[in-house]
């Protein structure tokens, strides 16, 4: 008999230590003690389709440390902060990630994945709420963005109806543009024009008759490249590769990897998308029934046709990057992207046209 | 005096002898005789504390697949359940120690010890349970031998897709199956659930045979002299091992040797596979449709898992949809079917059948080396690839981040690129030669053994072009 106790006294620490170890892993979880150390928000990555981020919301304070711990639970994914300098986090499926984030003003900050997990990758997105004193907001934009405020309407087709015949070259435009009035030369001339705008009011421009066609947009390949620097160019380039090029290509001719198969964009044809609408402004609002299934309705336009680009002002331009939607599926990118990371890959995207 | 009430084993029926006298008996080293070694045997100690730490691990591993990370490669539930344990099943516990396994697995242990009350036999002497016979048929479905461990095996193939790389349902499925073997354990004798529904147990006692180890009485004469037949009462499977002609039905728990009043039971040391040479037993149709379900399944899996079909595995594992059920008609079809049928055709092509299922029966042995040798090659495949993941699943089982004794960091990944494809080649090559042994010498003819022959190389052959593909 003293065998046999000995014998289920063994067996009882061994399944106890079993437990044991399964409620230390388990403990954290349900608030309990347990051997990893302790955090804010214990936060997984998953493919929308599987859920998208653990945690939707996440709740901080000013000045006051954020600890995160990360992991991916299917595919690789990135954890990245918008409109910060925080750097991406990659997330391997089943590797843990501690971060802790410190922010010095209130507001409603995006977190996001920078890596194409899927069709879906760009709905993986989630908010961290900042609370506290501090003297100024974060995100909210004191102003509305210029699409609004000029009133324009960003589903509706821009075809330019002038195109160069040749590829616009900014050097010989440098030759004589720089004499052009200051009006024509400004940035708000910049922002508000389209291209094929600038050179049909540079065509009418009676002290201009002299010029030939391609002269002129020779000058407007000029006072656009004037509107930014090669080291916005390159950062555009990086950003464009990581955030765009899934689905306008690398090259920019809308054949990404995530649109194969499907009909292009046809401008102005207003997709029936009521998911991507102006609510889509609202990182959280997207809700997974209403976008889901549906998402990649066409292809991106291809880029490199001039007369896609060539008509879109800049101010038409960051509208669709701000609001997103268009019935492509094209993602909001407002409270991504810094206002300077617009601005750069906005000229960024005129590389494209300039070049045929 | 006690009389004899056991009027015949529980054992499946066997098939008469079917071919000639028995051959010669090889040499035997006992073990179990071994001064140094005999307390391993005779002592239930040393047993126990192995199912008990395989106990816990059971349920660690079931905790781990419930709770711990849902990515496969870090839960210890997935690494340790069909990398680790499998690969040691595969390539260690059948080829060296047959029904090793049984021997300490911990599915049927809380069963039980509950109906005996007690961790050691004899702690109580009242048994808990129903104790019911197992049923020969449900209605007219045969559920009795290894019938349902075929089936069971063959529909495992329609969910493997999912259930290899999916903690929660291995947690779920093992939970499931200590579920199981408990509730039967309640209402049936013995071990219904290994016995008749467990498909490893099934395929462990399939290949067993080929283990160079077994468990046998040294003098018949004496056990038939015995009237109380002490080791068929103890033993927990239903094996009466004083008729056991192989390895296939014992579970290597012992029990008989420890009981046996006149000693006469022996662990032995023996060449691989000497019951294919000393046994006249043939197979049960039961255990033919489990082997052939086996070669089906080891060639299927494959194709699914090692080849380059990336579609087909995406269709495995989308359960429920219209491509999984496509690829579970092929599926069925080609293990449950083609191969079967490839088989009795080289049965029918060797000559005239006496019988059908008989002379399936008959010639079927071929297929255990054969299919044990498949098995090895497809379990190199990835038993090495995978086991840089075991160790760091040591030092964190649930994957949420530790790292126990520096093991979730270490980085053990041995380059078997070449070793791997050269075992897998020698392995089967073995296989292939010792299936065409058996067959010449199982065979009535010699058309017969070429027959047989042909299809164990078309097998290999088969799975050579998986493995190159």
């Amino acid at each position: 008999m003293k065998r046999e106790w000995i014998a289920r006294i063994f067996l009882f620490l061994l399944l106890v230590a079993a437990g044991f170890i399964g409620a230390l892993a388990v403990g954290p979880r349900l608030g309990l003690p347990g051997l990893t150390p302790a955090v804010d928000v214990e936060l997984h990555a998953r493919m929308p389709e599987n859920g998208g981020w653990s945690v939707s919301e996440i709740q901080a304070r000013v000045g006051q440390p954020l600890h995160l711990r990360l992991t991916s639970d299917d595919v690789m994914h990135s954890f990245a902060i918008g409109q910060s300098d925080q750097a991406p986090i990659d997330l391997l499926p089943g590797e843990w990630h501690d971060a802790t984030l410190v922010f010095d003003k209130p507001g409603r900050y995006t977190f996001y994945c920078t890596r194409w997990c899927g069709s879906n990758h760009w709905r993986m997105r989630g908010t961290i709420v900042v609370t506290g004193s501090a003297s100024a907001a974060a995100n909210p934009t004191a102003e509305k963005p210029l699409y609004l405020r000029l009133g324009l309407d960003i589903d509706a087709a821009h075809t330019a109806q002038q195109t160069p015949r040749q590829a616009p070259s900014a050097e010989r435009g440098a030759q004589w543009a720089e004499r052009l009035p200051a009006s024509l030369r400004s940035r708000d001339t910049y922002l508000t024009h389209s291209p094929a705008g600038l050179w049909l009011r540079l065509r009418a421009e009676s002290s201009l008759n002299d010029r030939s066609d391609a002269d002129l947009w020779d000058a407007v390949a000029y006072l656009w490249a004037q509107q930014t620097t090669p080291a916005a160019l390159a950062e555009a380039k990086d950003l464009y590769a990581a955030n765009c090029a899934a689905c306008h290509g690398e090259t920019g001719q809308g054949d990404g990897v995530m649109v194969e198969g499907l009909p292009r964009y046809e401008p102005g044809s207003r997709h029936a998308s009521p998911s991507l609408g102006n609510g889509a402004m609202d990182g959280a609002a997207a809700s997974d029934e209403s976008t889901t299934g549906d998402m990649r309705l066409s292809a991106p336009p291809d880029f490199t046709d001039p007369r896609n680009l060539l008509g879109a002002s800049p101010a038409q331009l960051e509208g669709k990057m701000l609001r997103g939607g268009m019935g492509t599926g094209m993602p909001y990118w407002g409270p991504i992207f810094t206002p300077t990371q617009m601005d750069a890959l906005i000229a960024y995207l005129y590389t494209f046209a300039w070049k045929k | 005096m006690k009389l004899n009430t056991v009027s015949q084993p529980a054992q499946p029926r066997q098939e008469p002898a079917e071919r000639g006298p028995r051959q010669s008996i090889s040499r035997r080293l006992s073990l179990s005789r071994q001064p140094l070694l005999r307390p391993l045997f005779t002592s239930r100690v040393p047993l126990f504390s192995a199912r008990a730490i395989t106990l816990a691990g059971f349920a660690l591993t079931i905790l781990a697949g419930l709770f711990g990370s849902v990515v496969g490669s870090h839960n210890f539930a997935i690494i340790f359940v069909w990398i680790a344990w499998w690969t040691l099943l595969k390539l260690v516990f059948i080829p060296l120690g047959g029904r090793s396994w049984c021997a300490v697995c911990p599915i049927p242990m809380p069963g039980e010890w509950l109906g005996q009350r007690g961790i050691f036999p004899g702690a109580s002497p009242c048994k808990f349970g129903l104790g019911l016979a197992w049923p020969r048929r449900l209605g007219a479905l045969p559920i009795s031998g290894s019938w349902l461990q075929a089936g069971g095996f063959l529909m495992v193939g329609l969910f493997s897709a999912v259930t290899l790389t999916s903690p929660r349902l291995t947690g779920w499925v093992l939970l499931g199956i200590l579920a199981l073997a408990f509730g039967l354990s309640l209402v049936f004798e013995k071990r219904a659930f290994c016995n008749h529904l467990c498909p490893i147990g099934g395929f462990t006692g399939l290949y067993a045979p080929a283990a160079p180890v077994e468990l046998r009485v040294d003098d018949r004469a004496i056990c038939a002299a015995h009237t109380e037949k002490t080791c068929y009462d103890h033993c927990p499977w239903g094996v009466y091992i004083a008729a056991q002609q192989d390895n296939s039905a014992c579970g290597l728990c012992m029990e008989c040797l420890r009981v046996c009043p006149n000693d006469n039971v022996s662990f032995n040391l023996r060449g691989f596979g000497r019951d294919f040479v000393e046994s006249r037993r043939r197979l049960r149709s039961d255990e033919t449709a489990l082997a052939l379900v086996m070669l089906g399944c080891v060639l299927s899996f494959s194709i699914l898992f090692l080849g380059p079909w990336g579609g087909l595995r995406t269709a495995a594992y989308a359960v429920g949809t219209l491509p999984w059920a496509l690829y579970s008609a092929v599926y069925l079809a080609f293990a449950g079917l083609a191969v079967p049928g490839l088989y009795a055709l080289a049965v029918r092509l060797g000559g005239p059948l006496q019988g059908f299922a008989r002379t399936l029966n008959r010639f079927a042995r071929p297929l255990l080396p054969l299919g044990l040798a498949t098995w090895v090659a497809f379990t190199i495949s990835f038993a090495f690839a995978k086991i840089s993941y075991v160790l760091p699943v040591i030092g964190d089982p649930f994957g949420v981040g530790w790292n126990l004794f520096g093991l979730a960091t270490v980085h053990f990944a041995p380059d078997v690129s070449l070793v791997a494809p050269l075992a897998q080649a020698a392995v089967l090559l073995i296989g292939l030669l010792w299936s065409g042994r058996v067959a010449r010498q199982d065979a009535d003819t010699p058309r017969r053994a070429l027959a047989l022959q042909g299809y164990a190389l078309a097998i290999t052959l088969g799975m050579v072009w998986v493995l190159m593909s």
